[in-house]
Parts: structure tokens; C-alpha cells; sequence
């Protein structure tokens, strides 16, 4: 049981690591609800990965490639704007998802369940929460900068569409990390409470990125926590603790 | 540089119509005309940040700086003018020098011009050092050419230089190449070896002095034209 919550602490606080600081740049792109609409693609993946018998993690990733992939091409080649697309892609998946979830496997697909969770979902973490920053790292200054200016960027010659999709891929790999935690419903929340958290203290970007880690880190853990000492389902223990940690920052950035 | 037969459409208006031109290395030109002409469309496509119809042909060691007319930067973007120019430079002894250039300087007497400025939120910057600090921002790389979007002449760089004085200032450097859009003759007049006139197509191009003439301010602005004077203040 130690061992077990032991291994819990780590694959949740590297996911929720991650979570934080790839939610950082989601905030300032004013993208916040595309990765909470991206957390619900996870549904359908999951769902076949069910059916078929293989890890549902893989499922929810490949399902949400191909919503960045058609996001991606569509917010490029179309008029109609990204977070429309982003709507009709959520709908459509939940609708979907619901459809051929199993039921009984279905409150656990939306809601997320850590007792599920074993070695190879704390391998599979691992190495996708370390590629995940590395990736993130080396592309950080070219999103921040296409925060202040696309055109800025562009006259510098960043190809600023290829920064796009590399960077809905990267959410896409968060969301699918999250989602034996917290579930498909709640996975978004992850990316964007501990960045708007840290959005509230931070005076510089240094200081805001490593905020929205720890606090990523720290929720995470203290959610799992809380949730298997008294029995709750973590998803929802998770996000509310989150959510407390906001609460308490902004009575701070308002003092 | 040379464009040769540039257009630009949206969405089946034409906004800007066959224009071609050259700008010889190491001058400064101007780019002139009324609202909706065309300037800023211009620019972008120089910049290649928009699709064009024609040729545009910079010469193979071009660096280019760009200074935008504006940006909205939000209030709440935990971003310091530090972290902003270190996306193009690491070393703290450059940021200083461009800086040192704009006019933020090391113990300044007045905290606008004091490199204190570099721990400030961009968000939270006036306009006129806003306009420095992504002055700055295009000076870092050593660009051989710099393109100006309609900089304001209102703003002081240090006492009583303008952004103009400035850019006459680094003109001193050798080999660069400005290009500048603006509404002010007066200035266009003192500084610009070339001017282009602007209205949806080409009306006039040439040294300032014979190119703007009454026929081409009619063309741009209409029958009843009174030459524009800048105020030095």
C-alpha cells in the first residue's frame, strides 16, 4: 500500500509538473478552455482502447493527435475561428465517447480513478512528462514572443504555425498523462488552475513559470493524498485542491 | 532592395496595386499617404507576414529589424522588458548597449531613462517607452536594414531627441538601411533620401524634394491640400 501511494505521488506530481507548466503559456495565449475541451477528444481514445485491450493512455493520446492535427489544419486553412472548431470537436467526442464508453467503465473514463494505476502508467509518465519539457523548454521563447507579437515573431522569421501544431501536440501529450488521474471531464483543469494561480503572484515570467510547476507539483500530490486518505475519488479532490490554492492567491494579490 | 509589381488582395479588394520601387543600400526612405492607403500592408509584406502577389527582393545578408506602430500588451503578462529583449539576446552587456541607445541609461536622473525600466512589466509602460524598448528590441541582432512602423514623433528618446534624431543618429553607423512610414512632410523632408507615395497604388517615388509635389498630395490626399507641419515642440 506505501509502495503503491508512493509511486501515485510520483507519476501525479510529474503530471501535474508538467500540467503547470505547459498551462503557462496556454494562459497567456488565452487558450485556457482549448485544453479543457482537448481533455474531452480523450473519451473516445480511451473508450476503443477499452474495447480493444490496450492501455487507455495510448488511446486518449493518439485521439487527441488527431484533434490537434485537425485543429491545426483547419484553424489555418479556414475562416472559422479556433475556439468554434475547438467546441465542435469537444461536442462531438463526448458525444461520442459516451456512446461506446462501456458503462461501467465510464465513470472511471470521465472522472479518472488512481487505483488503476500501476507501473507501466508510472513508466509511461515518466518518459512522457520528461519529453514533454524538454520539447517545451526549447520552443518556450518563440511562444512567449508570439504572445507579445505574431508579427514580431514572424519578422523573425519563426515559423509560427509549426510552432502552433508542435505546441497542440505537446497539450495533447498533457491531457493524456492527466487523464487516469483526473479523468477526461476534469484533466483541463490541471493546465490552467495552478498557471492562473501563479499568474497571480508573479511579477516576471521566470518566477511565473516555476510557480505554475510547484503549484502543478503540489496540488497533484496533496490531492492524492487527501483523496486516499479519505477515500475519495482523486479527480475532484485534485481540482478542488487546486482550486484552493487559487482562492488563497488572489485574497494574497488583492491584499 | 527591389519590389517589382506588388499587389495585395483581401478577400477580392485590392489594397495595394502593382507597386515597385527600390531602395539602395545604406538610405533612408520614406513611405507616405493617407489612411487606408496601404502603408502598413506594405510593410507586412516586406516583412513577408502576408501573402503578395510580385516580387519582393532583399540582398542575401539582409537582417531585418522591425519596429510594429503598436502593441497591445496585456497589463497582467508577468513579462519585464528584461525577459523581452533576452529573446533575441543572452548577453546583459548587449541589452545595455542597445539600451544605452534608446535612451534608457544607468543612473539616469529621471526613472524614464533609467535601465530600472528593464525590471518593469511591459504591460505596464507608456507609449513612448514601449516604442523604445521594441526600438531596442529591433537594434538587437545588428540589422543592416530597419523598418519603422510610422514611429511617433512626439515621443523623446533622451532631452530632446526624437525618434527621428535617432534614427539619423544611427544612420552614422555605416551600412544601414531605414525604411519608415509617416504623415509628417516636414520630417520626411529633413530625413528621407527617397519618398513613396502611397495610395492603394503608386503615386509618387523619388528624392522628396521633386517627388512630392502638388499634383502627387492630390493624388494622396485630394483637391484641397494644405501642407501638414510638424510642431517641434
Amino acid at each position: 500500500m506505501t509502495t503503491n501511494l508512493l509511486l501515485l505521488l510520483a507519476v501525479g506530481a510529474l503530471s501535474g509538473a508538467v500540467s503547470g507548466y505547459l498551462g503557462s503559456f496556454m494562459v497567456l495565449r488565452r487558450m485556457s478552455l482549448v485544453g479543457d475541451a482537448l481533455s474531452h477528444v480523450a473519451l473516445p481514445g480511451i473508450a476503443i482502447a477499452l474495447a480493444i485491450g490496450v492501455n487507455p493512455m495510448l488511446g486518449a493520446l493518439l485521439a487527441l493527435a488527431l484533434a490537434a492535427v485537425g485543429i491545426w489544419y483547419l484553424s489555418d486553412h479556414s475562416e472559422i475561428y479556433p475556439e468554434a472548431l475547438v467546441g465542435i470537436f469537444f461536442t462531438a467526442s463526448l458525444a461520442a465517447g459516451i456512446l461506446i464508453t462501456p458503462e461501467v467503465e465510464l465513470l472511471e473514463a470521465l472522472f479518472g480513478d488512481i487505483d488503476k494505476i500501476g507501473p507501466i502508467d508510472g513508466i509511461f509518465t515518466l518518459i512522457g512528462a520528461v519529453a514533454i519539457f524538454a520539447v517545451t523548454m526549447t520552443i518556450s521563447k518563440k511562444l512567449l514572443l508570439m504572445v507579445v507579437s505574431k508579427d514580431l515573431a514572424k519578422s523573425q522569421k519563426i515559423k509560427t504555425s509549426k510552432i502552433d501544431l508542435i505546441y497542440l501536440l505537446l497539450v495533447c501529450g498533457v491531457v493524456a498523462l492527466g487523464v487516469k488521474f483526473l479523468g477526461t471531464l476534469l484533466t483541463g483543469a490541471m493546465v490552467i488552475i495552478p498557471a492562473v494561480t501563479a499568474k497571480n503572484i508573479a511579477g516576471n515570467i521566470k518566477a511565473y513559470q516555476i510557480l505554475s510547476v510547484v503549484l502543478g507539483t503540489l496540488a497533484t500530490a496533496a490531492g492524492i493524498l487527501i483523496a486516499s486518505y479519505f477515500k475519495f475519488p482523486s479527480g475532484p479532490t485534485i481540482v478542488l485542491t487546486a482550486i484552493s490554492f487559487f482562492i488563497f492567491s488572489f485574497v494574497f494579490k488583492k491584499r | 532592395m527591389t519590389v517589382s509589381g506588388l499587389s495585395v488582395e483581401f478577400d477580392n479588394h485590392t489594397v495595394l496595386d502593382d507597386i515597385s520601387f527600390a531602395v539602395r543600400r545604406d538610405s533612408t526612405m520614406a513611405i507616405i499617404g493617407p489612411n487606408g492607403a496601404g502603408k502598413s500592408v506594405l510593410f507586412r509584406s516586406l516583412l513577408n507576414l502576408i501573402p503578395y502577389k510580385g516580387t519582393v527582393s532583399w540582398s542575401e545578408d539582409t537582417r531585418i529589424g522591425y519596429v510594429p506602430q503598436k502593441l497591445a500588451v496585456d497589463k497582467e503578462l508577468p513579462l519585464t522588458v528584461y525577459e523581452f529583449l533576452s529573446f533575441k539576446e543572452k548577453s546583459r552587456t548587449k541589452i545595455l548597449e542597445v539600451m544605452g541607445a534608446v535612451g534608457f541609461l544607468k543612473e539616469a536622473n529621471h526613472i524614464h531613462n533609467d535601465t530600472r525600466v528593464l525590471k518593469t512589466r511591459m504591460g505596464n509602460l507608456s507609449g513612448g517607452e514601449l516604442q523604445r524598448v521594441l526600438i531596442a528590441y529591433a537594434l538587437l541582432g545588428k540589422p543592416n536594414v530597419l523598418l519603422f512602423d510610422e514611429p511617433t514623433a512626439g515621443v523623446d528618446i533622451a532631452g530632446e531627441e526624437t525618434v527621428y534624431g535617432l534614427i539619423h543618429k544611427l544612420k552614422a553607423d555605416k551600412d544601414l538601411t531605414i525604411i519608415f512610414i509617416s504623415h509628417e512632410l516636414e520630417v520626411v523632408n529633413k530625413y528621407a533620401d527617397s519618398v513613396l507615395c502611397l495610395n492603394k497604388e503608386k503615386v509618387c517615388f523619388g528624392p522628396p524634394k521633386t517627388a512630392i509635389d502638388k499634383e502627387s498630395l492630390e493624388k494622396m490626399y485630394g483637391e484641397e491640400t494644405h501642407i501638414y507641419h510638424h510642431h517641434d515642440h
